[in-house]
């Protein structure tokens, strides 16, 4: 697991170390996470430890949000005041951006190939 | 509070445990409550847990400021988790590969339209100049709209508010909208989801169905550097 983590620490600061010296508009977890593709490419995949390092990074994704969610008691004021425009704007755009993405792709992936496993069994809980 | 609560409380304070342990407990808390809903999306375990920590912060008179710097350690991980997204993306390889046009072209169509419509709706209803540039970069991974929030002139901590938000609404609504349309593509309907609702969408696509998760995952981080790149350039044009 040190190993692991070692590995994805070095591949982020390689990442943010080059973003602040070349001024790329790239965050440095993204080149980061470029760097780590790279080197699973080259080496033919991840060692059992990386992948369940990284797996169980993954696994809890969603927790690390709260400390920045948290950050809405600095914004109540605001939010009452265009709490409306902010909503609206919030649900149009979330929903229409899922639409077009998801209309184009299927238009670009049309007759390109068949893919075994591109149907879903239930469509009600897809992601 | 009598003496020795208070020295208990200064000390707690003034250490990151406290905060720690209450992100853990809340979304904890939260997490428990999603699962005896069935998973049902809206009852978000992130949602929850913000709420109750934001409830406790305002009842106890505590300042984010104080929070922040225990909670910090928690925060800190979406940089290595970001990275780890590497993994379910190597999986999927050459999915990816055989998907590269496509990718390219949604993730374009996506990326535009997650910005424009949301500014130009808010717009459309009167939002202020802040909150205008605060909204835009609403569908990217959290470190990274508040970057291109405070280059734009937003509120960084108002970002990430929004950003959180739409994740949860693209978590428990894109599914809907995706078999109203149906897509049943586990690439199409993956990859709309982490273009539109970054991690926390990720997150359950991950749960669903793993090439769904690797187009999310994949599509999050595309988008935010797709996002970085171009909406500055796309917003000196409007204002």
């Amino acid at each position: 697991m040190l190993g692991a983590l070692t590995i994805i620490l070095c591949c982020q600061l390689a990442g943010e170390a080059i973003v602040v010296a070349t001024g790329l508009p790239v965050p440095g977890p993204v080149l980061g996470m470029v760097f780590l593709f790279t080197g699973l490419v080259v080496r033919g995949g991840p060692s059992v430890e990386l992948s369940q390092t990284g797996d169980a990074l993954l696994r809890n994704l969603a927790l690390l949000f709260v400390p920045a969610g948290v950050g809405v008691v600095l914004h109540l004021g605001l939010l009452g005041r265009e709490g409306v425009a902010i909503s609206v704007s919030l649900v149009v755009s979330t929903l229409l951006t899922i639409a077009v993405t998801a209309l184009v792709m299927r238009w670009t992936l049309k007759g390109r190939d068949g893919d075994a496993d591109a149907t879903p069994g239930r469509g009600g809980d897809g992601a | 509070m009598n003496a020795p609560l208070t020295e208990v409380w200064v000390y707690l304070s003034a250490s990151p445990l406290a905060a720690l342990t209450l992100t853990l407990v809340a979304y904890q808390a939260g997490f428990w409550l999603y699962r005896k809903a069935g998973f049902h999306p809206l009852v978000n375990p992130v949602l929850i847990a913000v709420a109750l920590i934001a409830g406790l912060l305002l009842v106890s008179g505590t300042s984010y400021r104080t929070y922040f710097d225990g909670a910090q350690f928690v925060h800190f991980l979406l940089g290595p988790a970001t990275v780890a997204l590497a993994l379910p993306l190597y999986r999927q390889l050459e999915k990816v590969r055989r998907s590269a046009l496509a990718i390219l072209a949604s993730l374009l169509a996506g990326s535009l339209t997650a910005a424009v419509s949301a500014v130009g709706v808010a717009m459309a209803l009167d939002a202020s100049r802040e909150t205008l540039a605060s909204l835009a970069p609403k569908s990217v991974t959290a470190p990274v709209a508040m970057g291109i929030s405070e280059a734009l002139g937003g509120l960084p901590s108002l970002t990430a508010v929004l950003v959180i938000l739409t994740g949860i609404l693209g978590a428990a609504f894109g599914p809907l909208v995706l078999d109203l349309m149906r897509i049943r593509d586990w690439r199409a309907r993956g990859f709309a989801i982490g273009v539109a609702s970054h991690g926390i969408g990720t997150s359950r696509a991950l749960q669903v169905n793993e090439t769904a998760g690797a187009f999310s995952g994949l599509a999050m981080g595309l988008n935010a550097v797709a996002t970085a790149v171009l909406l500055p350039l796309v917003w000196k044009l409007f204002f």
